[in-house]
């Protein structure tokens, strides 16, 4: 089993989930998230006062996945998280160990 | 109302008069100083005015303490519903978009007020032209002055000004709820401007100036017509013109901040006992039947909406609350000096159950009225005006409706609702037109995706 975690703009979080839905993901985690990469942050102006911003609004989405569908969800996210312009996010890959479901007490691919 | 006015105006005539035997004060320096014949002269005059002339005594009458002080209030109650309209949109919209929608409102409190004193007043309120539009006499308020007005007969004719500059502010304003979450900033400054100035100040003339639609017989107390079908059959223009939100109807729209969207109808709720009850232009009877029926419309439509909505939905909204009162203020609005506490009801009632249904049919027609602009007030103010044409009664404030035996008022308000319709409709979509030639109407896609905060004020309401 793998967890991939997609820092994405915030206004591709609709295509990005109806996508995902459609290859019959049927759980994600979504949290607003603040953090920088290539694109940097940019100006802002109160009162006169310039202040730098330096970290950019995200969402992250965690999904866990069974390892064989790994590349085709990733292709998915990728698609359609993508606008080609610096900023798009990144996608993050890890093992993982294992699954619980709460109600149930079922574990690994059963529990995802 | 004027044939009130003129009751309520001998009245007063009289209590000035009283007012000026006793009172030393009111006479300039000149006076006081002259001899002791001159004076009994002056006295003399006055009685004689009294006496032979009321229509010359009425334009030489001095303000009404209680009426201008009442007036100024309500003014500011008025001015004051526009930031809180500027909460009650701003809530419902999404974050991004918050300081851009509540934008909207307030810049119209600056550039309508700045039209209004240099060119809006005169077109609406100064000389008839050939029953259209007002004369330029009164460009930048040459001549609006301290002297009462024909208009308002007991308060300074600055008073009348600026009490009728806070309607011209709101009217615009309450359109922007139609194309919330995607107008480009350049672009609503210079439609409020056109808007203002072609479409509400000839309107208003029309009605309330002496114009073709008053000589016809069509009233509108507060502004049904002026203030709420014309803004609100604009934001159908709108929002057909300029199409809906990309992701409407597939992603997520809900209000981001209910509790602003609440606080924004109390302050409007507040602010509307000085729209009714301060467009009786006087303190007293008039002023506080308007009070009273406009609390009762509201309070009608709140709980009508609430109860639809639980029958319907299952659970009552305070969402469905806030937007029941609002749809109960803006359909009495016409009919707040025309009609008793009763006939206010069923007004208020018919507003919780008609708007209802305009909301919620709004999606089968497809068009995206993002705030509900036309919904609420396009549709309130058609059926108030049509309420003022059935249950205005004579006592009141001197017109019968249907119900009262003249059926005469009824064709005269639905002629006045299809003039005042048609008129806004056409120019609406010349002036939406010629602003998108001119700056175009709509921010880039990549822009509406990011949020009007950023893209077109460089802020954000909220951080992370």
């Amino acid at each position: 089993m793998k967890k991939i975690e997609a820092i994405i703009k915030h206004y591709k979080l609709d295509e990005v989930r109806d996508a995902l839905n459609k290859i019959g993901i049927q759980g994600m985690t979504v949290t607003e998230v603040k953090g920088f990469g290539r694109q940097k942050g940019h100006m802002e102006v109160y009162r006169g006062v310039e202040y730098e911003v330096k970290f950019l609004p995200k969402v992250k989405i965690e999904v866990a996945v069974p390892a064989e569908r790994l590349e085709d969800i990733i292709k998915v996210i990728q698609d359609n998280a993508r606008t080609g312009e610096i900023g798009d996010g990144k996608i993050f890959v890890s093992n993982l160990e294992d699954v619980i479901r709460v109600r149930t007490g079922e574990r690994g691919k059963d529990a995802i | 109302m004027m044939k009130n006015q003129k009751i309520q105006n001998k009245e007063q005539r009289t209590k000035n008069i009283d007012h000026r035997l006793h009172d030393t004060d009111y006479r300039p320096k000149t006076i006081i100083q002259s001899t002791l014949p001159i004076k009994i002269l002056a006295l003399g005059s006055l009685f004689l005015t009294l006496l032979c002339s009321p229509a010359f005594a009425g334009e030489a009458s001095k303000p009404d303490t209680g009426d201008t002080a009442w007036i100024l209030i309500s003014a500011a109650l008025v001015m004051l519903m526009t930031p809180g309209l500027a909460l009650f949109y701003g809530g419902m919209v999404r974050r991004k978009n918050v300081l851009g929608t509540i934008m909207h409102s307030f810049i119209a409190i600056a550039i309508i007020s700045l039209q209004w004193i240099l060119i809006g007043y005169s077109l609406s309120f100064g000389p008839d032209v050939s029953g259209f539009i007002g004369s330029l006499e009164w460009l930048g308020l040459n001549g609006v002055g301290l002297e009462p007005s024909p208009y308002a007969p007991t308060v300074p004719h600055l008073a009348f000004m600026i009490y009728q500059g806070m309607f011209a502010v709101i009217t615009p304003a309450l359109i922007s709820g139609a194309f919330a979450e995607r107008m480009k900033f350049s672009a609503y400054v210079l439609f409020i401007i056109l808007w203002s100035t072609l479409v509400y100040d000839p309107v208003a003339h029309w009605i309330w100036g002496g114009g073709w639609l008053s000589k016809l017989g069509v009233v509108d107390f507060a502004g049904g017509l002026v203030v709420h079908v014309t803004s609100g059959i604009s934001a159908l223009a709108a929002a057909l013109i300029i199409g809906h939100r990309k992701g409407y109807l597939r992603d997520s729209m809900t209000p981001h901040n209910l509790p602003m969207t609440v606080m924004g109808t109390g302050i409007l709720w507040f602010g509307w006992f000085g729209f009714n009850a301060g467009s009786a232009l006087s303190s007293g009877g008039l002023s506080t039947m308007a009070f009273v029926t406009t609390h009762i419309g509201a309070v009608a439509a709140t709980v009508t909406w609430i109860i639809i909505e639980w029958m319907h939905r299952g659970k009552p909204t305070m969402f469905g609350a806030a937007t029941g009162s609002i749809a109960g203020l803006a359909t009495i609005t016409p009919a707040a000096g025309f009609v008793g506490p009763m006939p206010a009801l069923a007004i208020g009632i018919a507003a919780g159950c008609i708007c209802y249904l305009a909301l919620n049919s709004k999606t089968k027609l497809g068009y995206d009225d993002s705030l509900d602009a036309f919904g609420v007030h396009g549709v309130g103010g058609i059926i108030g005006s049509i309420g003022v044409g059935l249950f205005a009664s004579s006592a009141i404030n001197g017109v019968n409706g249907l119900f009262y035996g003249n059926s005469q008022q009824l064709f005269n308000q639905l002629m006045g609702i299809v003039a005042v319709a048609l008129y806004s409709f056409v120019l609406c979509v010349i002036i939406l037109k010629v602003v998108d030639a001119l700056v175009g109407l709509r921010v880039d896609e990549r822009s509406e995706e990011q949020g009007l905060d950023i893209t077109m004020h460089g802020e954000e309401g909220y951080f992370l």
